[in-house]
C-alpha cells in the first residue's frame, strides 16, 4: 500500500516482526474505512461476518466465553526458561484463536470491528442472528472452529454456509421451545440409528448434538440432514461399527484425538453439555479407551492418571510425556564456576541458558553442535548431565560441610556428586547401590568430578542400619515404577500394572524404614532424611511417607523448595496425615521437569517405636529435647522454643525427675514460667503427630494451656503437670520400667544442665 | 583393604615420582589431615584417615571404592597409574605439555601427541620424562611420557610423536568398566 515511510517512527525489526501490529496502521485504516463507508457498506466474506458476529456476542456476554481455564504456563520461577508445550489445547481454543486472528489478519479485523457498528443493514441482521444462536448454546462458536480445523468440508464450501445463513434468517422466528423440540426429535432419531453400541453411540451423540446445535438455528429439516451427512462422514463410522470392531477404527488417530477433545470438553462442563440420559461413567470409559489408543498406554495406567489429574490437565500431562524435557547440566563447583563453564561451552557452539532462579549451578542446553556428553569440559569433570528434577532432592537435603551422609541408591552418581559439591569435599559420603553394574558409573562419575570424600558400597539398602548407621543425613532416591519419566522411558506406558506399583511401594516402605533407622536423630547439625521418587503414583509417594510417619519417630518438615505442588493429604480411599502437604510434587507439564516427588523428614528420636504405647513417654521427652534444638525456620510455631532452648530442656528434664518420683523438689524458679510456656510448642507438634490418640492429645493440651496463665503460682501447675505425666505411663508401663528409662545418660545430662543454669 | 607392603609402596612411589617428583611428600603430609594409601582388590586408593575408619564398616566384597583410586597393580606386580589419579598429579606436575585446541580431541581419543598439536612444553623436559597433558585453557587432559626432549621437539617434523599417550580423561567414558 502506499503508506509513507516515517523515519522518526521506526518499526522494530527482529524475529517477531510479522507478529507485531504495524505501527500507524490504525490511522491509515481509519482513513480507508471512512472512504469506504462513503462508497457504501462493503460485503464481507461469510467467515468474516461470522467472526464479526462472534465479536459482538463476546462483547455482550463476556461471561459465556470466560470458561474455567486451567492455568497456563508454569507456576514457579521456571516460567522464564521453561516453555509450555506448544500445543493447541481445547480449553483455550476460543480465545487463543481469536488472538491469533487478531495477530495475523490485523487489517481485516479492524474493518470488522468498525463495520458492524456503522453497519450496513444486512450486516446487523446477520450479527443478530448469530448472536441469538450463540445465546442458545454458549460455546457453539467453539465447536464451529474445531470443525473448521478438522473437517475440510466446511472450510471449502463457502457457498453452503451462505445458504445456511439465509436459512438462519428464516429460522430465527421460531420459538426456542420449537427448536428444543426439533432437537429432541433428531436426537431420538440418531439414538434409534445406533442402539446396541453404548460407547460408540454416546460418542456419536456427542458429535451429533454438537452438529445439531450448530444447525439447529436453521430450521429446514432436509437441510439439516444434508449438512449433518457431511459431518457424519468423520464421526458416523464408529457408530455403524460394533464395539468389537474398534480395533480397525483405532487406526484413525486423528478422529480419536478429536473425540478425546470433544469428550473432555463435555466432561469439563458436564451439566451443560451432557447428553440426556448418559452417565458420566460412560463418557469416562470412552475417554479412557480413547486415551489408551491415542497415547498407547495400558488401561491401568490411564485409569491411575485420570484419578490423579483433573481432566483438563490430564491431556497436558500425556502430551508432555510425548516430548523430551530440556537437557540440563549441573556445574561442578569443585572444579569450575558456572560462568566459566558457560563461556567455555558457548565457545564450543552450545546454546545454553541458566536454569531458573532456584538453582545457581544449573544450565539448560537448547542445542549444541557438539555432543554435550563428550566435550573436553565434560571429560574433565566440569559438569554433569543431570535432569532438573534431580537437583531438587539434594537441595532439599542440603548437606552441610563435615557431615556423614548416605546416598542409599546412588547410581549413576549425579545426586551424590551434587552432595559432595555442596559439602565441598569435606565429611564423608557413602554412596550405596544395590546394582553392582550401575555402581561402575558411580565410581566413574565421582572420580571424573573430583569427589574425594566418598565411599562406594554395594549393599541392598534394606540391610543398611546393620552395616552402618548414625548418619547425619540420608538421601533415599527409591527405585520406583518410573511413571514420572515416561518421556525418558516410554516402556512404562504399557509395562506397569497394579502389582508392579504395589511391589515397588512395598520395597520403598522397607527402604524408607531402614533409611530412617540409619539416621542419627541426635546429630547436632542433621537428623534429616529426604525421600524422593521419580514416580507420580500416590501409592509410591504419599502412602509410603504416611506409613513411615506411623512407624517411626519422624516428622515431615518443609522441603525448602519454593515451587512444586503440595502432596496429597487425601486421595480416593487414602487419608494421610495433614503434614503431608509439606511434601512436594513436580510434574512434566507444569514444571517442565521429570515427574518427581520429594519429602523431607526430621527424625526426632532414635527409639524405634515397636511397643507403641510403652515408649511414648520416652519419645515425648526425646522429642522435646531434640526439637528444642531445631532451627527456628523448621517450624514457625516452635521458634519460641528454639529461643529458649536451654530453658526448655531443663524444664523437660525437671518434669522427668518428677515423673520418676526422684524427688528433686527444687524451689520453683521464676524461670519456670518461660519454660513451661515454651514447652507448648513441641508438645503440640507431637500431639499433632499422633493423630490417632485424640484423648491423650486433649489431656496434654490442658496443662499446656494452663501454664501461660499461671505465672506466679507455678506450684499448682507443677502438680497438675506431674499428675498428668504420671497418668501416662500407667497406661502401658510398670514403674520399674520407668526407672530403667531414666538411664545414666539422661541423669547426667540433667545434672549438667542444672549446673549450667546455676 | 590393607596398607601397602614395603615393596608395593616403593613401586608405586617410583611411578608417581616420574610425574610429580619430590612433590610426592605433599600427598602424604597434608595440612588438612592424615592421608594414606590403601590396597583394595589390587587397586590403590588414596583417602583420609577419617574415611578410612568409616570404610572398615563395609565387608571386602561389598566395598567398591574409597576415596580416590590411583591405579592398580598388574599381575606382574607393576604399578599402573589410572586416569583417576589425574586430580592429584596435575597440581603437582613438574613437567607439562599443552596441546593445541585442534589436537585436543585426538588426544582424548587415545592418540599420541604429535608435534603439530604441541602448543607448549616445559623447558628442559628430558626424553621419557612423565608429563601431564593440558589443554591450552589449562584444563588437565591426561598424562604420558615425553618421546623427545624439549630441544629435540624444536627440530622434529610436524608429524612425529612428541608425547606418548598413557592415560586421558576420555577413558572415563571409554573404559568406565575397568576404572575400578
Amino acid at each position: 500500500m502506499g503508506r509513507k515511510l516515517d523515519p522518526t517512527n521506526k518499526v522494530k525489526r527482529g524475529p517477531g516482526k510479522k507478529a507485531k501490529k504495524q505501527q500507524g496502521a490504525e490511522v491509515e485504516l481509519a482513513n480507508f474505512i471512512d472512504t469506504e463507508e462513503d462508497a457504501g457498506p462493503k460485503r464481507l466474506s461469510s467467515r468474516a461476518r461470522k467472526r464479526a458476529a462472534k465479536r459482538v456476542e463476546n462483547l455482550k456476554k463476556p461471561e459465556n466465553v470466560a470458561e474455567k481455564q486451567p492455568k497456563k504456563g508454569y507456576s514457579d520461577d521456571n516460567s522464564k526458561w521453561l516453555k509450555p508445550t506448544k500445543r493447541k489445547r481445547k480449553m483455550d481454543e476460543p480465545e487463543s484463536e481469536d488472538d491469533s486472528e487478531e495477530m495475523w489478519e490485523d487489517e481485516e479485523e479492524e474493518e470488522q470491528v468498525l463495520l458492524p457498528k456503522k453497519g450496513g443493514k444486512e450486516q446487523e441482521k446477520k450479527s443478530a442472528d448469530l448472536g441469538l444462536k450463540n445465546l442458545e448454546d454458549d460455546d457453539d462458536d467453539e465447536e464451529e472452529e474445531m470443525v473448521d480445523d478438522y473437517g475440510a468440508e466446511d472450510d471449502g464450501s463457502g457457498q453452503e454456509e451462505e445458504e445456511d445463513e439465509e436459512e438462519n434468517s428464516d429460522g430465527d422466528d421460531l420459538l426456542p421451545i420449537e427448536r428444543a423440540a426439533k432437537k429432541e426429535k433428531k436426537l431420538k432419531e440418531s439414538m434409534g440409528l445406533s442402539s446396541d453400541d453404548d460407547n460408540e453411540e454416546e460418542e456419536e451423540d456427542d458429535d451429533d448434538s454438537d452438529e445439531k446445535h450448530k444447525s439447529d438455528s436453521d430450521m429446514d429439516e432436509e437441510e439439516t440432514i444434508q449438512t449433518n451427512a457431511d459431518d457424519f462422514d468423520t464421526f458416523r463410522l464408529p457408530s455403524a461399527e460394533e464395539s468389537e470392531k474398534e480395533g480397525a477404527l483405532s487406526l484413525d488417530l486423528k478422529g480419536v484425538h478429536q473425540r478425546i477433545k470433544d469428550n473432555i470438553d463435555v466432561l469439563c462442563n458436564f451439566s451443560a453439555k451432557r447428553e440426556e440420559g448418559k452417565a458420566r461413567v460412560d463418557y469416562l470409559s470412552l475417554l479412557r479407551k480413547d486415551l489408551c489408543t491415542y497415547y498407547s498406554y495400558n488401561e491401568f495406567l490411564v485409569e491411575k492418571l485420570m484419578d490423579l489429574f483433573p481432566l483438563s490437565e490430564l491431556v497436558d500431562f500425556l502430551e508432555a510425556n510425548e516430548i523430551h524435557r530440556p537437557v540440563t547440566i549441573r556445574t561442578n563447583t569443585l572444579k569450575t564456576r558456572r560462568r566459566d563453564l558457560a563461556q567455555a561451552l558457548i565457545n564450543r557452539g552450545v546454546n545454553l541458558d541458566p536454569l531458573g532462579k532456584w538453582s545457581k549451578v544449573g544450565l539448560v542446553i537448547y542445542d549444541s553442535s557438539v555432543p554435550i556428553g563428550a566435550t573436553p569440559e565434560y571429560l574433565a569433570g566440569h559438569y554433569m548431565l543431570q535432569g532438573a528434577s534431580s537437583f531438587l532432592p539434594v537441595m532439599a537435603l542440603s548437606p552441610q560441610e563435615g557431615e556423614l551422609v548416605l546416598d542409599m541408591s546412588s547410581a549413576p552418581g549425579g545426586k551424590t556428586s551434587y552432595m559432595a559439591q555442596l559439602m565441598r569435599n569435606t565429611g564423608v559420603i557413602v554412596a550405596n547401590d544395590a546394582n553392582a553394574e550401575r555402581l561402575k558409573s558411580v565410581v566413574g562419575n565421582l572420580h571424573r568430578l573430583g569427589v574425594t570424600n566418598s565411599v562406594v558400597s554395594n549393599y541392598d539398602g534394606r540391610q543398611f542400619p546393620k552395616v552402618m548407621g548414625g548418619f547425619d543425613r540420608v538421601l533415599l532416591d527409591a527405585p520406583c515404577s518410573g511413571t514420572g519419566v515416561i518421556a525418558k522411558d516410554p516402556a512404562v506406558k504399557t509395562s506397569k500394572d497394579e502389582p508392579d506399583i504395589l511391589r515397588s511401594a512395598h520395597l520403598q516402605k522397607e527402604l524408607l524404614l531402614s533409611a530412617i533407622d540409619s539416621v542419627n536423630a541426635t546429630s547436632s547439625t542433621g537428623g534429616y532424611l529426604v525421600y524422593c521418587t521419580c514416580s507420580i503414583m500416590v501409592e509410591e509417594n504419599e502412602w509410603v511417607v504416611d506409613y513411615a510417619l506411623k512407624k517411626r519417630n519422624v516428622k515431615l518438615v518443609p522441603t525448602g523448595l519454593d515451587f512444586g505442588k503440595e502432596g496429597f493429604t487425601s486421595f480416593k480411599k487414602f487419608r494421610f496425615h495433614p503434614s503431608l502437604q509439606l511434601t512436594r510434587r513436580f510434574y512434566p507439564h507444569s514444571h517442565n521437569m521429570d515427574g518427581f516427588f520429594v519429602a523431607k523428614f526430621k527424625k526426632f528420636s532414635n527409639v524405634t517405636p515397636s511397643a507403641s504405647v510403652g515408649k511414648e513417654d520416652e519419645t515425648t521427652e526425646a522429642s522435646e529435647a531434640t526439637e528444642a534444638t531445631d532451627s527456628p525456620k523448621d517450624n514457625p510455631s516452635k521458634s519460641k522454643a528454639a529461643n529458649e532452648t536451654a530453658l526448655a530442656k531443663t524444664d523437660a528434664l525437671k518434669q522427668n525427675t518428677k515423673t520418676n518420683g526422684a524427688a528433686a523438689k527444687k524451689p520453683a524458679n521464676i524461670k519456670i514460667k518461660g519454660q513451661q510456656g515454651s514447652q507448648t510448642g513441641p508438645k503440640k507438634a507431637k500431639i499433632a503427630k499422633m493423630d490417632g490418640e485424640t484423648v491423650k492429645g486433649a489431656q496434654a493440651k490442658n496443662p499446656a494451656k494452663k501454664t501461660p496463665v499461671q505465672t506466679t503460682v507455678s506450684k499448682t501447675v507443677k502438680k497438675d503437670g506431674s499428675r498428668f505425666e504420671k497418668k501416662q505411663p500407667k497406661k502401658g508401663k510398670s514403674p520399674l520400667k520407668m526407672k530403667n528409662k531414666m538411664g545414666k545418660n539422661k541423669f547426667k545430662k540433667m545434672k549438667h544442665k542444672f549446673q549450667k543454669n546455676k | 583393604m590393607r596398607p601397602l607392603t614395603e615393596e608395593e609402596t616403593k613401586t608405586m612411589f617410583e611411578k608417581l615420582s616420574k610425574y610429580i617428583g619430590e612433590n610426592i611428600k605433599l600427598l602424604v603430609d597434608r595440612p588438612d589431615g592424615t592421608y594414606c594409601f590403601r590396597l583394595h582388590q589390587d587397586r590403590v586408593y588414596y583417602m583420609s584417615e577419617k574415611i578410612l575408619k568409616l570404610a572398615t564398616n563395609f565387608s571386602r566384597d561389598k566395598l567398591i571404592s574409597v576415596g580416590t583410586c590411583f591405579g592398580k597393580f598388574t599381575k606382574t606386580k607393576k604399578f599402573r597409574l589410572h586416569i583417576t589419579a589425574l586430580d592429584f598429579l596435575a597440581p603437582y606436575a613438574k613437567f607439562k605439555v599443552w596441546v593445541k585446541p585442534g589436537a585436543e580431541q585426538s588426544f582424548l581419543y587415545g592418540n599420541h601427541v604429535l608435534k603439530s598439536g604441541l602448543g607448549r612444553i616445559t623447558e628442559n623436559t628430558m626424553q621419557y620424562q612423565g608429563v601431564v597433558v593440558y589443554s591450552m585453557a589449562d584444563v588437565p587432559l591426561g598424562f604420558g611420557v615425553a618421546a623427545k626432549s624439549t630441544q629435540e621437539c624444536r627440530r622434529v617434523d610436524p608429524m612425529s610423536i612428541v608425547v606418548f599417550h598413557q592415560a586421558d580423561v576420555g577413558e572415563f567414558i571409554r573404559s568406565e568398566d575397568t576404572l575400578t
